[in-house]
């Protein structure tokens, strides 16, 4: 421990000070007995700014949500027990989406630890598997070196969550305080710089491709808006076409005639059929997910795969990969753009020509199309029409999960990285209105929109009220088909129309659900009165629960099925009942 | 391209962990939670002064696996080295048992016989009980527990493999 003594603080106001220290202004949380003494420190000042959330789980999807719309460190308070316990859902999707937290529980103090005491959980146990880290704090002498290594650990490499369990006795036991720079990091040191041979062999195969595509995810967003730059520059320079999966959206611009759209389960047939016949496939900071892959052993079967990530675990973990890099994808790209230019690396263009012809066709089916109606109002146009209105203004998007959430991803289109908010990893329905709250509170002045589904937005429905006591105007954008839609589908497609319990049952009236909030409602239910409507949204200054009555039994298409390959994809307008083998239908 | 069904090997990973509360539950966890082998786990604190523990750990499972494992094992904050002393480099392997066989007559003159062979040592002695110390490779331990079961075997209790790879180099 360093030798800078200064004055003794308790360990409630070390907590305060650490946060102070880095950098922190916002904190989401909810009190509770075991937290007590860390309120009573927040009382005391005014620099930190603490929302009140109504849900511990919405506390963590909205410091997830601050955390991915800002690249910071998003931070939350809550107290033990059930506290914690509430809290675990967020900790799991932020370590499955890589999104850097640090989350403070309280505990009972030390001496009654063990002793089954009131609000007592085992908080480490239970948030091991779900976080990057954790920490029981045992001492207050070792506090202030806990909470800045947790920040460190939380945002460095691979970013995730990190718990810091705090005693209540530690909590008012004096200690020494000492700032971040005094902290010896040594142990954990992520990697940063790629491999210079590694990379060098990359770009010899990536210039030698006659098929190639990129293939981008959350790691770039994750590497910070450089890494975005260096990725359009290097894509540019190569004139190759580009995909990304649901989480990278947004790092190159989808306005762009190199972007295919998004890949994977729900991706358009461009971008997938360039997965399955390229011959050199350039991933970067994307982990060849299971809604990417599809049936593995039929995975982009001709390809060259070279792999850039900055987590080791990912590389050859479900495809085997030619070349891999392990390092930050920013520092790789500009390593990358350096020896490309060194070595005047030139693609063959008659080849990547011929290859964009073959794109081109694949474009032209038109994979994202669906049939329109005059009469009910169909859910991709109702994104279709919510882009058109605010894409001029300083938008951010989340979503919840289900049909809505890849509709979203499909027919929203992003210029800029750190403006889409989903829940990949995981899926966890709930997430998008406190993401909202969170992306609110970092960007006071945007627009932040929740694409909602009815079913999920009532699962964390109680954060309306976290929204207007900080007059926070998110607008919940509910794409209302009265079903689990994508549960729906699948029972649809998989399970012989069986529709076991994915009616929306007993739904609330949104409108006056937000007016009971104290928000505003409107309601959509035919397409001509949609654009106006829509306009009415993006004009009330408060928050406001949109109920868009969307067609009830639209699919999402194009779809991979569970066990299929990318070339088996099944498009919008095809026949409906999918052979999926037994294998395949115990997939998820 | 999955390659988890190829052929299944044993390896022995040696890692350095920062000696904390929860190092060790954070390493098996990771093997119970993502469905690897365990086939034996030592672990002993082997620098009181940087608090460094070591854990050995024999685990199975095809190449990818054992790299995934690895690669896994690398990622947890309080590991600072993994070694994969199967590949790595040639490896002393030493496991030490205590073994109680209880008899008279014949099959205690025989286990007796037997240990001395094993250059088991005798470390308990009653008139109808022996315990035997006995180390070395996990081999040799299987096939002094198997000679003894005929003559009276009781109970046997074992360390776990500790390794150690050959030469001047450390992990
Ligand atoms: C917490 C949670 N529970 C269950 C699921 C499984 N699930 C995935 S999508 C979905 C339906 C979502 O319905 P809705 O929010 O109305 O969206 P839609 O698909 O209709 O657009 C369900 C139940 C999940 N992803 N998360
Ligand atoms: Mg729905």
């Amino acid at each position: 421990m360093s030798d800078q003594k200064t004055d003794q603080m308790t360990g409630a106001e070390i907590v305060i000070k650490a946060l102070k220290d880095q950098g922190v202004e916002h904190i989401f949380g909810y009190p509770g007995g075991a937290v007590l003494p860390i309120y009573d420190e927040i009382f005391k000042q005014d620099w930190l700014h603490h929302i009140l959330v109504r849900h511990e789980q919405g506390a963590a999807h909205a410091a997830e949500g601050y955390a991915r719309s800002t690249g910071k460190c998003g931070v939350l308070l809550v107290t033990s027990g059930p506290g914690a316990t509430n809290a675990v859902t967020g900790l799991t999707d932020a370590l499955m989406d890589s999104i850097p937290l640090v989350c403070i529980t309280g505990q009972v103090p030390t001496h009654l630890i063990g002793s089954d005491a009131f609000q007592e959980c085992d908080t480490v146990g239970i948030t091991r598997p779900c976080t990057k880290h954790n920490y029981l704090v045992k001492s207050v002498d070792d506090l202030a070196e806990i909470m800045h290594e947790a920040f460190y650990i939380a945002t460095s490499g691979r970013p995730g969550p990190v718990v810091i369990d705090i005693p209540k006795d530690i909590q008012f036991a004096p200690g020494p305080y000492m700032s971040p720079e005094k902290i010896s990091k040594a142990s954990y040191q992520p990697p940063k710089k790629g491999d210079l041979n590694g990379i060098r062999e990359a770009a010899e195969l990536i210039a030698s491709a006659k098929k190639p595509v990129f293939y981008t995810g959350g790691g770039v967003v994750n590497a910070g808006p450089v890494a975005s730059k260096l990725l359009r520059e290097f894509v540019g320079l190569t004139g190759y076409p580009i995909t990304s999966t649901l989480m990278g959206l947004g790092a190159f611009p989808a306005s762009d005639n190199q972007w295919l759209g998004m890949l994977g389960m729900h991706g358009t047939y461009e971008a997938n059929m360039a997965m399955h016949d390229c011959d050199v496939m350039i991933n970067i900071g994307a982990r060849f997910d299971d809604r990417i892959t599809g049936r593995l052993d039929a995975f982009s079967p001709n390809s060259k795969k070279i792999h850039v990530d900055i987590d080791p675990s990912s590389i050859n973990k479900t495809v085997h990969v030619d070349v891999p890099i392990v390092g930050d994808v920013a520092h790789v790209l500009e390593d990358m753009i350096r020896i490309w230019k060194e070595t005047a690396c030139s693609p063959d263009k008659q080849a990547i020509s011929d290859w964009w012809q073959e794109i081109e066709g694949w474009r032209k089916v038109n994979s994202l199309g669906f049939e329109q109606s005059d009469t009910i109002i169909k859910p991709q146009y109702a994104v279709q029409r919510l882009y058109e209105l605010s894409k001029d203004k300083d938008v951010y998007i989340s979503t919840e999960v289900g049909q809505h959430q890849m509709w979203a991803a499909q027919h929203f289109h992003f210029e800029e990285p750190n403006r889409w908010m989903t829940s990949g990893g995981l899926g966890t329905m709930g997430y998008g209105l406190p993401a909202a709250i969170g992306t609110q509170i970092a960007h006071p002045e945007a627009l932040v929109i929740d694409i909602a589904g009815e079913a999920s937005v009532l699962m964390n429905m109680q954060e309306m009220s976290t929204a207007v006591q900080y007059n926070l105007p998110v607008k919940i954008f509910i794409l209302n088909n009265e079903y689990m839609g994508m549960v729906r589908q699948w029972q649809q497609l998989l399970h012989g129309g069986r529709y076991s319990h994915s009616y929306s049952e007993a739904l609330p009236d949104f409108v006056k659900l937000a007016e009971a909030y104290g928000a505003t409602g409107i309601r959509a239910t035919n397409p001509g009165e949609l654009d106006a409507a829509i306009t009415q949204m993006l004009d009330t200054p408060g928050p406001v629960i949109f109920d868009c009555v969307v067609s009830k039994d639209e699919n999402c298409f194009p779809m991979i099925p569970s066990g299929k390959a990318h070339n088996e994809m099944i498009l919008a307008g095809e026949p409906a009942d999918v052979e999926v083998s037994e294998e395949g239908k115990a997939l998820v | 391209m999955m390659m988890n069904d190829r052929s299944i090997e044993a390896h022995t990973l040696s890692v350095l962990v920062e000696n904390a509360a929860g190092v060790l539950a954070r390493v098996i966890g990771l093997f119970s939670g993502r469905g690897y082998n365990i086939e034996s786990l030592t672990v002993a604190e082997v620098d009181g002064e940087a608090h460094m523990s070591r854990i050995t750990i024999v685990t199975s499972g095809s190449p990818m696996v054992i790299e995934q494992i690895k690669a896994q094992l690398s990622r947890i904050v309080p590991v600072s080295r993994v070694t994969d002393l199967t590949v790595e480099a040639e490896a002393i392997e030493r496991e030490m048992a205590l073994v109680k066989v209880a008899g008279t007559g014949e099959k205690r003159v025989e286990a007796l016989r037997v240990s001395e062979s094993f250059r088991a040592r005798v470390v308990d002695t009653t008139h109808e009980s022996f315990v035997f110390e006995l180390t070395g490779a996990k081999t040799k331990i299987d096939a002094f527990v198997q000679l003894m079961r005929p003559l009276g075997l009781k109970e046997v209790s074992r360390t776990g493999i500790a390794a150690i790879a050959r030469g001047p180099e450390a992990m």
